[in-house]
């Protein structure tokens, strides 16, 4: 017969073991990654131009397609949604029409990114004849993230005490300037953490960036938002469905490039709310 | 209706509660109740949980308004004009009626901050240094954060950030001063502090406090309301409440049989 306490140290053992499972995946990824890639990854990677031959590839122009990018969803985004984050937590009244948007909102976040790349397709390139321009590309991924963005927002704002906003008022001042004044500031570390995590996802997205026709073989870099472009992610994957075996290792320097800037956003983020966990404890 | 037994102080009124009512939805949190609070003075009230104490505190300076369920009937007159009415800006009334809450509540921001930040956002003329020293002394604050001005409110004790929420709410120079409770979360020695900084601010402010503690009541107040069930019960001369109450309820509830 087996025992409670038996039981209880087999379910520990089973839970230990997933979780060293998903770590065991990822370290397996980074050293395979590492083994293939790490001999292209070098200064002339960096500021090479794609080429035919493998040892003479580099990534500037999906690097700078990738900055110019992020940086334009960030300019789109950022404000679009703290602005929306606070009208629904400070502002709107608790009607139907609220509850109504807050479910699209959510529902938004999941939707797959595909999606997204279509209707900026349609919307973007097509309809507002941006082309397959950078602000095309900015614009399809702002829709991406904006849900998140809101969401992160929303909750950072949630998370502001009661009583601070109580102390606000009771000094003579109005909802919108103690919003700005203190609501704002205090909710600014978790707002920081969604926009890093958010554009983080939008550096990675491959799928509605190809949707809208962005270019695989660019041999310059963007000058202005309507330029067009190409981004990490699809260098790599361009790189990687080539038939020749060198350019697999390309790929995986690209792969390393990209994790790399990733892991640093990430890291960035996790700064952030650790300093921000010790200071506000209202 | 309960027996009742109100002797209206012969101060001048700063604020005179006329036949308040509040609801919460179809709840008399409230009940027609007739209060004027005199000038200078420290009046308290007092009661069991529940009893309509911090809401009748929270109708004064109308933060009632940010609950959409609340509902208020009757007059509040502060000096003469009814702050009830909806013509009457809530925001600019709460410059003049200051509020001190429960759980202390500084802005995470420094010291400094915390006490500029209202009269600087109300577009006060001031000099800042002057009155950040100035009010933090007022509060009996002064000579503990003097060399730490622009740290972080949130570093301060439980009692020194109570006595920072004091000194902001000075800063803006109100008429009067509402205290919700303001040593609930505090111990025997902050408590003491706070108490005697209350009966130094009397000399300048007009201070109504809601507690919990009979004691403070008796220690600190020139006059005493007892609240029971939404209605007030019995008001008058604080010494007189305590040593010879008119009511037999006030009676029970002061010499600890029930509440």
């Amino acid at each position: 017969m087996i025992s409670r306490h038996h039981k209880d140290i087999f379910f520990k053992r089973t839970a230990q073991v997933t979780t060293f499972l998903c770590l065991g995946v990822l370290a397996l990824l980074l050293y395979h990654i590492g083994r293939e890639g790490m001999s292209y990854v070098s200064l002339d990677f960096l500021s090479n131009f794609p080429s035919r031959f493998p040892e003479k590839s580099g990534i500037k122009a999906a690097l700078w397609g990738s900055f110019w990018l992020i940086l334009l969803t960030g300019i789109f985004a950022i404000p679009i949604g703290i602005a929306t984050a606070v009208y629904l937590e400070e502002f709107a009244p608790k009607n139907r029409l609220m509850t109504l948007i807050e479910l699209n909102i959510n529902n938004l976040a999941g939707t797959p990114s595909i999606v997204f790349g279509f209707l900026g397709l349609v919307l973007f390139v097509r309809g507002l004849g941006f082309e397959r321009s950078l602000i095309s590309g900015a614009a399809t991924l702002s829709l991406l993230v904006l849900p998140m963005i809101i969401i992160a927002a929303r909750e950072a704002i949630k998370g502001v005490p009661r009583t601070l906003r109580e102390a606000a008022f009771a000094l003579g001042v109005t909802r919108w300037q103690c919003t700005i004044g203190q609501v704002i500031p205090t909710a600014l570390p978790g707002i920081m953490t969604g926009i890093i995590l958010a554009l983080s996802r939008a550096m990675g997205e491959t799928a509605p960036i190809i949707m809208i026709g962005a270019l695989t073989y660019v041999a310059f870099t963007p000058e202005g938002p309507l330029d067009e472009f190409t981004t990490l992610p699809i260098q790599i994957y361009n790189w990687a469905s080539r038939p020749q075996e060198e350019f697999h290792q390309v790929s995986a320097a690209g792969i390393i490039v990209l994790l790399l800037m990733l892991f640093t956003l990430n890291f960035a983020a996790l700064l952030i709310r650790m300093r921000t966990e010790k200071k506000v404890k209202l | 209706m309960n027996q009742q037994s109100i002797t209206k102080p012969y101060e001048k009124a700063v604020v005179e509660v006329k036949n308040l009512s509040v609801f919460f939805n179809q709840n008399e949190a409230v009940k027609k109740v007739n209060l004027s609070i005199p000038i200078n003075k420290v009046t308290a009230i007092i009661g069991p949980s529940g009893c309509g104490k911090s809401t009748l505190l929270r109708s004064i300076n109308r933060m009632h308004d940010f609950e959409p369920i609340a509902r208020l009937e009757g007059n509040i007159f502060l000096e003469g004009e009814d702050i009830l009415l909806k013509s009457v800006d809530a925001v600019s009334l709460r410059r003049k009626i200051g509020m001190v809450f429960q759980k202390p509540n500084p802005f995470p921001k420094t010291i400094y901050e915390n006490i500029l930040w209202g009269p600087k956002i109300n577009g006060f003329k001031i000099n800042e240094d002057e009155l950040v020293e100035q009010s933090l002394r007022q509060a009996a604050i002064w000579d503990e954060v003097k060399g730490r001005l622009f740290d972080s409110a949130i570093s301060l004790s439980g009692g020194q950030q109570q006595r920072l929420c004091i000194a902001r709410t000075i800063a803006m120079k109100p008429k009067v001063i509402l205290m919700d409770e303001p040593c609930s979360a505090l111990d025997p020695r902050s408590t003491g502090r706070i108490e005697d900084l209350i009966l130094e601010l009397k000399n300048e402010y007009t201070i109504v406090i809601v507690t919990h503690n009979m004691q403070q009541a008796a220690r600190i107040s020139d006059y005493t309301a007892f609240f029971y069930d939404g209605e007030l019960i019995e008001y008058g001369n604080t010494s007189k409440i305590f040593t010879t109450p008119v009511l037999k309820q006030t009676e029970d509830y002061i010499s600890g049989r029930f509440g």
